[in-house]
């Protein structure tokens, strides 16, 4: 399925290649190039391009490309979604993805790909079953490694591959037994000019992060299950269960995984915590434009709304801003014509706004468009579904775990439109 | 930790000739060697050419140490190829590997044989593949079904050889083997479509836990399968007529009314669970199942699943996107909102967005839309607002309503500043107003003044192709705009002139007396065009217009050919029409067909034989390594009955959460399978199979240990894995030897990682297979008008409440009608108890069978629970009476604890009989066997073979019931229970006595 793999750097560069099957040459990436030039955007390189003997599927992470080589029909979405997980796993093994930290580890880079296909095939993508493979380096294991020259392989074959729950490694051990869950919603809205809202939708996920000894087996059920519309699970759910009873029955990996995605039926009203207030004006004839935005709390359930940050894109005909925030501080990009503003936690007193005036280019006409707001912001310990986990049990083993559940709202693509 | 690599000067690494790496390879240290075949991994990920260093890497091919070993085995994949003869010096390691008692060895050893692509081994690859076809580890297995492709592309004349293993392993039942053979299946011989027969029902319902990549391939081949082998479901629906032409045929009228195939409903059952995948491309291989294969009416269910992938990565967004354009458009009308369109996104993801809302829009919602779209004319994207334009357009063609709306609308654009917006106004403005022109004289005129500003040449064409179509709504201006064109002619576009010389032309044969002149002027012009178009067209219309002695027969019919009425274009969409390409595939997203590309074959016109796909009870020892997790099948049995069962087991499975039943690895299920498998085994061949066992043991390696001791607890109760039904006496050998397998619950409260695995082998050796579960009846067929329910004490933990007995209750409904609703009602019980009541069951269709659980808490007595049974019409009085050993679960104690406990819970709390054995229950193996059916107990080992112990708790109080049998000559016995609550004991005595003298 996979021939090969390269990645790119954002200069063009390619940093890696490895391939499965016959070495394929690098000079197939010149069609991605070539596509690439043609795209006026780094997000606008088709995500697959025919050469003609093969076909480039690619995605873009973390400012790298990375570029499969395709001999023959497979679904697209089957190398997307491969590709992805190969990211996420650099990210669990390196912490970050960039450049230098594959080229650092270039080596348990390629131990980990061998490991990931075999012909092109996914064999290993549990990130357990890796790491009892490949262990990921740290710094005092890279120390240790230096002055004994041990390595960072397994000694012990994996286990999990071969178990009934391929996700969790065997013989986990903890000193202190723990459950995290992070309950956090995203809330995707689009708001018109007048402040009524367009479209609004919650999309939430749980993230777990378990370290429990033994195989334990948990259930996580709701107070309100109702509220899920969609949910995707990780693997180890069991889904008759969720079926029949609306709960969470499964059995951890061990560590961090994502356990739940849902979406919240639209159905119910979506809860917008924040309001705008904007008037942004350019007038004919004048090269001086007005700026004015002041932002509020609305339906918050008394929590605090943190990390605001409102970023526009401005019409290309302005030159300038000069504004005057009432808090936070705020950036105007010349060239790109980003105007960011971080504006921090909100105050229901004292509202925050941002006041002044935009230059224009002198003689142009005035810009036909209205530049678009969005925000980001966060709101802890409240989901805005109102979703509430009921409770967490365990089974299968005898000491009392720690349990935890957090709860966060963020705003996801949240767009205010003027 | 590469330190190295990256600050080595590269003029250092080339101009050395890497005699440094070799030498470092050479050296006794592991380190070093470790050290210098970092740098060329390293080395090689970069792309840079270290071939020269074959020799020196390939000799290290069997060191010891594992990573040196590892990087060794990258190194080899990489160049073997190109080094054909040198790499041949690594084989024999491999060939060693392959003999390795340690099954993830023998994995590896075939991963790398079979990757190196020398085509002199093909042979020797051949036989490793045979050899790890049939290998007792599924993972190597497994690697054997990933070898096949390789070794196929390398030597495509072994193909026949390799269908064969294929065959073999595609009869294997493990989650693990499935995907990657039916991979192998599909790049070796996908036209074999009936080597999937027998397997069909086996992989649907396997396929919930198979990995995410195996289910993609799976579900793929099944689609291609189905079609093949169904008949389309769609075919006498009510609107047949729009999806199926062949359908009017005269031979289909008489086709009997439709009737899905089980088979075909089973895969589309088995599938939907998956839409709820978190892989995108597993949820789009359920997608595009459904899309090819479901009755119209069921295709709904994927667009929420589709909805939800457009909020993962980007590049996923883009292909769903582009998917979803050729999906069924009322489905996804509930989701409008998701389409909408935000500034931040990609220009491709909007115009791919605007498609689908324009595919989406109808008279009810096109209000909504084209407010949206209005906004989206306002962005900063002119190549969107473009794109928006002509959504406009064809929405207004597609919905007659908003026609005039719409035109407005673009009419008003026509003032906008931008050019672009302008010029795709007018092209647009054009086809709509080519569908009543009538109407719209004053938009004409309006397009006409235009045509000093705009200076995009397919505007200014499109505004003069309108003008001369429709010169007689403006018989003033039309004339005015040709002067105006005749001035500009040599400054103009191509496509421009030939317009003019088209108005000029259509005007001419309309007003010849204003404009003879300026169409003279006009064409003489064109004759001296650079353009040979130009001066062919000018020529052409000189004939034919302006009449001279030759040309009479044509010109006569000039008006006739320049002013037909001409039929209004259909505006649609640039991406119809890929129906034929398989939904998600890569040929259909780039509408051309890739390399390999299975054609989904059409629906066959009368339906295969079903038959083919039943599959006999096989004699065969069941595989190991068969894993339930998420509710599928236990074991892969045939047959309809069996296949019922299978359903019913999972269902009971669901309830009851705690029930991954796993098998033993390797060795010990062989050996635990051939011991158990005959119950009368002699003690003699039993002490050399624990010798064998033993040595095994110690051989393999330590994981294996490790791993059966994971699952801690060892259930006795074999049996449970076997739904109890009538079909079960029929082959009872058959039955035991699956029976036999360890039941490894490693779900249990008692869970204890790290038993020493001692107890392990003693408990191995003392399995037996107990019977199936008995069961009672609940209501019987008769009394219940056709519905009849059984039920029986499922003996798996009851996961909602630990209190409870799980009581799995089995309905049949034997009536001609279907009976709906079934739940419970008015439970009548006494004090303490309780009842957690089995969810409804909404509908049994006649002639069907369900299984359910309920859980009920005793009060550790042996008291009826009394309830009404009801479905949609009848109420019947029911009670379940548990049999006193049903009250406890099986508790595992070591013989110590066994002593020290029964040392506490003596006089009162201890009930002696003496009996007198059954003929044929006098060996150990048989009162095992009878105590544990009578009583759900687990065994204790013991030390002295006189003497079988037992153990369990009550399932309330969690009082401890001990059991010991001594036997003592002749068939005399001692039977002792030890338990603190006396009823309990004292019922159990008799239980169990029965049990053993009858």
């Amino acid at each position: 399925m996979i021939h090969s793999l390269f990645l790119i750097n954002a200069s063009g560069d390619i940093f890696l290649e490895k391939h499965w099957k016959s070495v394929v040459s690098r000079s197939v990436c010149d069609y991605f190039f070539e596509a690439q030039e043609r795209a006026t955007e780094p997000e606008n390189v088709p995500p697959v391009i025919p050469t003609p003997h093969h076909y480039l599927i690619s995605v873009l992470r973390h400012r790298i490309y990375f570029v499969a080589v395709i001999q023959s029909e497979v679904p697209p979405l089957f190398v997307i979604e491969f590709l992805h997980r190969v990211v996420d796993t650099f990210q669990d093994y390196f912490g970050v993805c960039t450049e230098a930290a594959i080229k650092d580890n270039v080596v348990v880079v390629y131990e980990l790909l061998e490991e990931m296909l075999d012909n092109g095939f996914p064999l290993a993508t549990e990130s357990n079953i890796l790491k009892e493979l490949i262990k990921p380096p740290t710094i005092l294991r890279t120390m240790v490694n230096t002055i004994t020259g041990s390595t960072n392989v397994g000694e012990q074959l994996p286990t999990g591959q071969l178990s009934v729950v391929p996700w969790r490694r065997t013989g986990v051990k903890y000193t202190n037994n723990e459950a995290y869950f992070d309950v956090v919603e995203e809330i995707d809205a689009i708001i018109d000019k007048s402040g009524s809202t367009i479209t609004a939708e919650i999309q939430g996920v749980i993230d777990a992060c378990v370290k429990l000894t033994g195989m334990p087996d948990l259930t996580l059920s709701f107070m309100n299950p109702r509220l899920l519309d969609d949910v995707s699970f990780h693997p180890c759910v069991r889904f008759k269960r969720w079926e029949a009873e609306r709960i969470l029955s499964f059995i951890p990996p061990d560590g961090n995984f994502r356990l739940l995605s849902y979406h919240v039926s639209s159905q119910n009203l979506v809860a917008i915590p924040v309001y705008i207030k904007h008037n942004i004006t350019f007038r004919e004839g004048s090269s001086q434009g007005r700026f004015d935005l002041t932002l509020g709390p609305k339906q918050t359930m008394g929590k605090a709304v943190e990390s605001v940050l409102v970023s526009s894109q401005l019409p290309r005909g302005v030159l300038n801003a000069n504004l005057n925030p009432s808090q936070g501080t705020y950036t105007f990009d010349p060239v790109t014509k980003m105007l960011s503003w971080d504006v921090g936690k909100i105050n229901p007193q004292k509202l925050p706004s941002l006041k002044g005036t935009m230059s224009l280019q002198a003689g142009a006409s005035k810009p036909d468009e209205n530049p678009t707001i969005n925000i980001q912001l966060k709101i802890q310990q409240m989901a805005i579904s109102g979703l509430k986990v009921n409770r967490l049990d365990m089974y299968g083993e005898k000491y009392k775990p720690f349990k935890g559940i957090k709860y966060m709202t963020k705003a996801g693509k949240f767009q205010v439109r003027t | 930790m590469d330190y190295g690599t990256f600050q080595l000067p590269l003029l250092f690494m080339s101009s050395m000739g890497h005699d440094d790496l070799k030498e470092m390879l050479d050296s006794n240290k592991d380190s070093l060697k470790l050290e210098a075949m970092k740098r060329i991994v390293a080395m090689i990920a970069r792309g840079k050419n270290t071939s020269d260093l074959f020799p020196a890497v390939v000799k290290n091919v069997a060191c010891k140490n594992i990573e040196v070993k590892k990087l060794v085995y990258v190194y080899l994949v990489r160049y073997a190829e190109e080094q054909q003869d040198l790499a041949l010096l690594s084989i024999s390691t491999f060939q060693r590997g392959l003999k390795d008692p340690n099954q993830l060895i023998r994995a590896s050893a075939l991963r790398v044989l079979s990757s190196i692509r020398v085509t002199i081994i093909v042979p020797i690859m051949m036989l490793a593949i045979k050899e790890a076809a049939s290998d007792m580890s599924p993972y190597v297995r497994k690697t054997a079904a990933h070898a096949i492709p390789k070794l196929y592309s390398l030597d495509p004349e072994q193909k026949d050889q390799l269908i064969e293993v294929i065959e073999k392993l595609l009869a294997d039942k493990t989650t693990l083997v499935a995907g990657s053979v039916v991979m192998a299946f599909e790049e070796v011989c996908p036209e074999r479509i009936d080597l999937i027969h027998k397997n069909y029902r086996k992989l649907c319902n396997l396929l919930i836990d198979v990995e995410e990549w195996g289910q993609v391939v799976i579900i793929n081949m099944l689609t291609r399968y189905a079609r093949t082998q169904f008949l389309n479901p769609n075919m006498n629906g009510s609107d047949k007529t729009f999806y199926d032409k062949k359908a009017e045929a005269p031979a289909m009228a008489k086709r009997k009314p439709y009737v899905m195939d089980p088979d075909h409903r089973l895969l589309l059952r088995n599938t939907k669970p998956l839409l709820q995948s978190r892989n995108a491309a597993v949820v789009m291989a359920v997608a595009q199942l459904y899309f090819h294969l479901a009755p119209k009416a069921e295709v709904g269910v994927i667009a929420k699943a589709l909805v939800r992938l457009l909020r993962s990565h980007r590049f996923t967004e883009v292909f769903v996107l582009s998917s979803c354009r050729y999906v069924s458009q009322g489905m996804f009308e509930p989701y409008l909102k998701s389409f909408y369109i935000r500034s931040t996104d990609p220009t491709q993801i909007k115009v791919l967005k605007l498609e689908v809302l324009t595919n989406l829009a109808n008279e009810t919602n096109i209000s909504t839309i084209l407010r949206e779209f209005q906004t989206y004319i306002k962005s900063m994207d002119k190549d969107f607002v473009a794109a928006t334009i002509q959504a406009i357009g064809r929405c207004a063609t597609n919905i007659g309503e908003v026609r005039d709306t719409c035109l407005n609308g673009l009419v008003q654009l026509l003032s906008n500043r931008d050019e672009l917006v302008v010029a795709e106004s007018v092209v647009v403005i054009k086809k709509l107003l080519q569908m009543q022109p009538e109407k719209h004289s004053d938009i004409i005129k309006h397009m006409a003044k235009l045509t000093d500003n705009i200076q995009v040449p397919m505007a200014r064409a499109s505004i003069l192709w309108l003008i001369g179509e429709y010169c007689e709504h403006v018989p003033k201006i039309a004339p005015d705009v040709l002067r105006k064109m005749a001035k500009s002619f040599t400054n103009e576009e191509d496509i421009v002139k030939l317009q003019i010389i088209n108005l000029a032309a259509k005007l001419y044969l309309t007003n010849s007396k204003q404009t003879k002149l300026l169409t003279q002027y006009v064409l003489n012009l064109a004759k001296y065009d650079q353009n040979y178009d130009i001066r062919d067209r000018a020529r052409f219309i000189r004939q034919l217009i302006v009449p001279t002695e030759k040309s009479g027969a044509l010109s006569k019919y000039a008006k006739k050919l320049f002013l037909a009425l001409k039929p209004a274009p259909v505006l649609e969409s640039p991406f119809k029409d890929r129906d034929h390409f398989q939904l998600g595939s890569l040929s259909h997203l780039l509408n051309a067909k890739a390399g390999g590309y299975q054609e989904l074959p059409d629906w066959p016109e009368a339906a295969p034989d079903p038959s083919v796909r039943n599959v006999e009870v096989k004699d065969s020892v069941r595989a190991v390594g068969t894993v339930i997790y998420r509710d599928t099948g236990v074991l892969w049995q045939s047959s309809e009955e069996e296949e019922r069962k299978h359903e019913r087991k999972s269902k009971q499975r669901k309830s009851e959460s705690e029930s991954e039943s796993d098998e033993e690895e390797d060795s010990e299920s062989e050996s635990s399978q051939t011991e158990s498998e005959d119950s009368e085994s002699e003690a003699e061949v039993k002490k050399k199979k624990k010798v064998l066992k033993k040595t095994h043991f110690k051989h393999s390696n330590m994981n294996i240990c490790m791993y059966s001791c994971q699952c801690s607890f060892i259930s006795f109760q074999a049996a449970e894995s076997k739904p109890p039904s009538k079909p079960v006496k029929k082959d009872n050998k058959k039955e035991k030897k699956e029976m036999s397998l360890l039941d490894l619950d490693d779900c249990n409260s008692h869970a204890n990682m790290y038993r020493p695995f001692l107890h392990l082998l003693l408990c191995l050796q003392t399995i037996s297979p107990s019977s199936a579960l008995k069961s009672y009846e609940m209501l019987h067929r008769i009394t219940g008008e056709g519905l009849s329910v059984e039920y029986c004490f499922s003996r798996q933990p009851f996961s909602p409440d630990a209190n409870m007995v799980a009581v799995q209750m089995q309905f049949t409904n034997n009536a001609t009608s279907d009976t709906k609703n079934l739940h419970m009602e008015d439970v009548k019980l006494q004090s303490g108890m309780r009842v957690k009541e089995f969810p409804e069951i909404e509908l049994l269709p006649a002639g069907e069978m369900v299984t359910a659980v309920m859980g009920i808490d005793f009060c550790d007595s042996t008291q009826a629970a009394n309830f009404q049974l009801c479905t949609h019409t009848r109420k019947f009085f029911v009670s379940i009476q548990p049999p006193v050993g049903e009250l406890m679960r099986p508790v595992f104690l070591t013989e110590n604890e066994f002593k020290k406990e029964q040392g506490q819970l003596m006089g009162m709390n201890e009930i002696t009989e003496k009996i007198t054995l059954d003929v044929k229950c006098r060996n150990e193996h048989s009162i095992v066997q009878r105590v544990i059916t009578a009583a759900n107990l687990s065994r204790v080992p013991c030390g002295s073979d006189k003497e079988c112990r037992f153990a369990g708790r009550t399932v309330t109080s969690s009082s401890l019931v001990l059991v010991t049998v001594a036997t003592k000559e002749e068939g005399a016995a001692k039977l002792t229970i030890n338990c603190e609550k006396m009823v309990i004991g004292t019922m159990l005595v008799k239980d169990i006595l029965l049990a053993l003298t009858q």
